[in-house]
């Protein structure tokens, strides 16, 4: 099938790609534009390692077609700390010791920062239901609330 | 566990003093920054250049003869650079070796790895290839033309022990029967584990309770598939980025299935998405160095989720039967279990670990285990986190339960009434060193947790577990820079992120530098001699054995430096607070100097400060854990929920606390998903029906509590530091403690696993028609 051009802001910079029409926007951010720090463990949309946003909203990159992000914003893992600057949630995820083997970790940043997004203040079970799409088979999820908790304590500024 | 103790293995006296570093939370982990940011490379993060994209062609039966293998279609095809088929690898003859806490074949692991004679399960690999694309790649695997004669398959483990079952290998005989047998089984060996008098034992009993269990096998479940990526040069040399918790095993099984020589094999290992066991073996590793020998380019395979549970190993599916005996004051007499695991197509389960630890936890005279190893059509299963243990864990510990109720005694004082502690004789072999299984069971007997109200439905269920500490081969080295920072290279594989920050900050202690001054980085296996796989929660506690080794032997080193600048003898100075010290008075007035200081004079004293370790550490630090757990089951649904859960674990010394307090909670909700809804699901076909995150359920956020853990400390005595493995104990008894705690909220014994929603749900309308009938019979 013929390539298809696609023009995308990704994390702020403009981003030009020919991409085949049959490749999802996981494929297209990983082999077409280097960017691994999204990750794969399903390809089904069953895991979350994959969460980006498109325009804002919380999606599974492996459902999406790349060319679906055309002329579409994409926020990634990259995008999240502003220079040497970590977010808040990336800072508590380390300080409450949310991640361990870690590649969980992007897709679950970019699901709670999405989720504070929306609701600054979200209770433990707000919080749980949230992240419910997002798989972490090392830390039992309890470091991961905690480290949201924490964060959106913060960022309400407590 | 694998291989005999060595009488040469080191061990280093337990030490106590005290600590600066060690036992604290560092506020900069090693990984974590890359972790956040994305920047971590994983194996499927790496690419070369040039590279083609590896692709496995599978089996679509549970059992078939290879009658012939066309690839030419696919070869035809443009774009494609390379197919391999079994005529690509040597045979193997029957040679077996120690990989992580099983044992394997090599004549097994190269079937395994790739199709030869036959099939034997769903998705056992029978092709690869290796082409320009992944879309080119996966159209060349349907040009392959595979003729099968599709032969009967046997799934479940009582079946395949039937004697008119299909038997999978004609050439198996059950091993450990006298006489050797004259016809072939499933059961590929038998073996035992006696103390006492098991008669004399049930004599004595007053109380017996016998009940047998059956469990699916269940997936370690890790997000990242598995990844290889294999650079195959014209010289003959090859180099492989894997995801592995063993680079060397790996290099060692990459040579010998190739017919290669050891050093002309590199393996480096790449962050680690996480193992439980699954990464001990070679799946993709040698199918994509021949894909890139014979491609002459670089090959990247990564599998897809349905190939992660198709093709790679679960635990084993068992059957148990326990019985146990007892006083009516609480004291045990006698115990005696049958163990029959499937070890899926090829023979080596778990079975010797389960066969090991089914009683360990107590205190007994009598015991007699008997284990059956059974192949059956389905993936050669893997290790998984105490590999073999919370199947029989759901055994003893519901049994253990039962027999407290009856004897009306609470079932921690009946657990502590039975207690192993110092010195308890095993029915494996060893007497115990000192332990910290009594202190668990007495925290949990206190703990707050206890004292919470129970509503209607709702239930508490208590089980402990008990696993070993693997030592093994194990390197580091350990460098002193100029400006008198440390870099500690070490061999084994953090698979979680936090051995590489207790190795920072054991380093750190010995030398007396601030944590932040020491970087700790993994070894591929040019850099380091053999160490042995990260298994047997021997990661922190072995590897940091040959890290204190090695900083011991740099600051042998650094008192060198100090005596040939104040012109005395080596024996003449100490280490002490970080600083070289002459050993008294009479050796002279010299001022102590640090590290930095040094450093800085090394090169003239006779060259660079380092200091490298190559130990064989000893096995021992053994771990156990009491666990609690509330539930509540909803009566219309069938659905078990947890409502708080408690997990008192001995951790020797606690390096990282709040690192290991997330390993405890991981372990536990991994247990959790084994208890409620994980399972391996057939079809009659012997085609696995769930190979995907959406019908292979693991837990998510909203399905678990918060994980209360407290951690106990009695050192390990053979360890410098205390330090015991923690990772698998958590795992072992989350199953029977929710067994429990469903048998306290609705008074049903549940003995097939998964309890989930549907099994439930049966178990509930059969008590209803149970307790109608007896109402029936009471009003006659
Ligand atoms: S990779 Fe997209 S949800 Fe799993
Ligand atoms: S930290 Fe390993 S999967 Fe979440």
């Amino acid at each position: 099938m013929a390539k298809q051009y696609v023009t995308t802001i990704v994390n702020g910079d403009n981003v030009e790609v020919l991409c085949d029409p049959t490749q999802t926007l996981l494929d297209v951010l990983r082999d077409e534009m280097d960017m691994t720090g999204t990750k794969e463990g399903c390809g089904t949309g069953d895991c979350g390692a994959c969460s980006v946003t498109l325009d804002g909203v919380l999606v599974c990159s492996c459902l999406v077609l790349g060319i679906e992000a055309n002329g579409k914003k994409v926020e990634t893992i990259e995008g999240m700390a502003q220079g040497e600057e970590l977010h808040p949630l990336q800072r508590k995820f380390i300080d409450h010791v949310a991640l361990q083997c870690g590649i969980c970790t992007p897709g679950l940043l970019i699901a709670s920062k999405a989720l504070l997004e929306e609701n600054p203040d979200p209770t433990e079970e707000e919080i749980r239901y949230w992240l419910a799409g997002n798989l972490c088979r090392c830390t039992g999820y309890h470091k991961i609330i905690e480290a949201v908790q924490d964060a959106a304590a913060e960022m309400r500024g407590n | 566990m694998g291989r005999a103790p060595s009488p040469f293995a080191t061990k280093i006296p337990y030490e106590k003093k005290d600590l600066k570093i060690v036992g604290t939370n560092p506020t900069a982990r090693g990984d974590a920054v890359d972790k956040v940011t994305g920047r971590a490379r994983y194996a499927s993060d790496i690419s070369l250049p040039g590279q083609l994209i590896g692709r496995v062609l599978r089996s679509p039966h549970a059992r078939a003869n290879i009658l012939s293998i066309d690839t030419s279609a696919a070869e035809a095809l443009a774009g494609v650079k390379a197919v391999v088929t079994r005529d690509d690898f040597p045979d193997m003859a029957i040679e077996h070796a120690a990989s992580g806490e099983l044992m394997v074949n090599f004549r097994d692991v190269t079937r395994n790895m790739m199709a030869r004679e036959n099939v034997l399960y769903d998705g056992h690999p029978v092709a690869a290839v290796a082409a320009t694309s992944d879309a080119i790649a996966k159209q060349a695997l349907k040009l392959i033309k595979v003729e099968y004669e599709v032969l009967p398959h046997v799934i479940d483990v009582r079946d395949a022990m039937k004697p008119d079952a299909p038997i999978l290998h004609e050439d198996q005989f059950t091993k450990g029967v006298e006489p050797k047998p004259t016809t072939p089984s499933n059961v590929a060996a038998r073996m035992e584990s006696k103390l006492g008098d098991i008669e004399k034992g049930f004599a004595e009993a007053e109380i017996i309770i016998e009940r047998e269990f059956n469990t699916k096998p269940v997936h370690q479940g890790y997000i990242e598939p598995q990844a290889s990526i294999a650079n195959y040069t014209e010289g003959g040399l090859a180099e492989v980025w894997t995801g592995t918790q063993g680079h060397f095993v790996f290099r060692a099984q990459i040579a010998k299935l190739l017919e290669m020589d050891l050093s002309k094999v590199k393996v480096i290992p790449t962050e680690l998405g996480g193992g439980f066991g699954g990464k001990n073996n070679v799946y993709l590793e040698p199918l994509a160095v021949m894909l890139s020998k014979k491609g002459k380019r670089p090959v990247k395979m990564v599998m897809d989720r349905d190939e992660v549970f198709r093709a790679t190993g679960p635990t084993s599916g068992t059957n148990v039967k326990v019985k146990m005996g007892c006083t009516r004051d609480g004291r045990i007499t006698a115990a005696q279990a049958e163990l029959n695991y499937q070890s899926g197509a090829y023979a080596g389960s778990s079975l010797p670990l389960a066969t090991i630890t089914v009683f360990t936890r107590y205190d007994l005279e009598n015991v007699s285990v008997v284990g059956h190893d059974v192949t059956t059509n389905r993936p050669k299963v893997a290790a998984y986190r105490a590999p073999g243990a919370p199947m029989v864990a759901f055994g003893v510990e519901t049994v253990i339960d039962e027999m407290a109720r009856e004897c009306g005694i609470d079932c921690i004082d009946f657990r502590l009434l039975n207690a192993a502690k110092e010195g308890t004789q095993t029915h494996f072999g060893p007497k115990l060193g000192p332990i910290g299984y009594i202190q668990t069971l007495e925290r949990a007997k206190v703990h707050a947790h206890m004292s919470e109200k129970l509503g209607p439905n709702q239930g508490r269920g208590v089980a402990t577990g008990f696993w070993f500490t693997l030592g093994a081969e194990t390197s580091a080295t350990v460098n002193v820079g100029e400006d008198g920072t440390a870099t500690l290279i070490f061999g084994t594989v953090d698979v979680t992120g936090g051995s590489r920050s207790a190795f920072a900050m054991i380093v750190a202690e010995e030398l007396g530098i601030p944590y932040e001054k020491v970087r700790t980085m993994s070894g591929d296996t040019s850099a380091l001699g053999f160490n042995f796989m990260t298994a047997g929660s021997r990661g922190t506690a072995a590897g940091s054995m040959a890290a204190v080794t090695a900083t011991r032997k740099a600051i042998a080193r650094m008192c060198e430096i100090a005596a040939r600048k104040w012109e005395v003898e080596p024996d003449q100075v100490v280490w002490e607070d970080g600083k070289a010290r002459p050993a008294g008075a009479n050796v002279g007035d010299f001022a102590p100097m640090s590290v930095a200081e040094l450093a800085k004079e090394a090169a003239w004293f006779g060259g660079t400060i380092a200091g490298h370790a190559e130990i064989n550490v000893a096995q021992g630090g053994p771990g156990f854990g009491t666990h609690i757990v509330d539930v509540e089951v909803d009566r219309r649904t069938g659905a078990v929920k947890v409502l708080r859960y408690t997990l008192i674990q001995d951790a020797g010394k606690a390096v990282y606390p709040e690192f290991i307090e997330g390993q405890f909670q991981g372990g536990a909700v991994q247990g959790i998903g084994t208890a409620l809804n994980e399972e391996y699901i057939y079809n009659d076909k012997g085609l696995l029906e769930n190979a995907g995150f959406l019908d292979y359920r693991i837990p998510v956020a909203s399905d678990v509590p918060f994980i209360n853990t407290e951690i106990v400390e009695v050192p390990n005595p053979d360890h410098p530091y205390g330090i015991r493995g923690i990772g698998e104990v958590p795992i072992i008894p989350p199953l029977p403690a929710i067994a429990n705690a469903i048998h306290d909220a609705i008074g049903i014994r549940m003995r097939d696993h998964p309890m989930s929603p549907p099994k439930v749900l049966k178990a509930l309308k059969d008590q209803m028609i149970e307790d109608a009938a007896a109402q029936g019979t009471a009003a006659e």
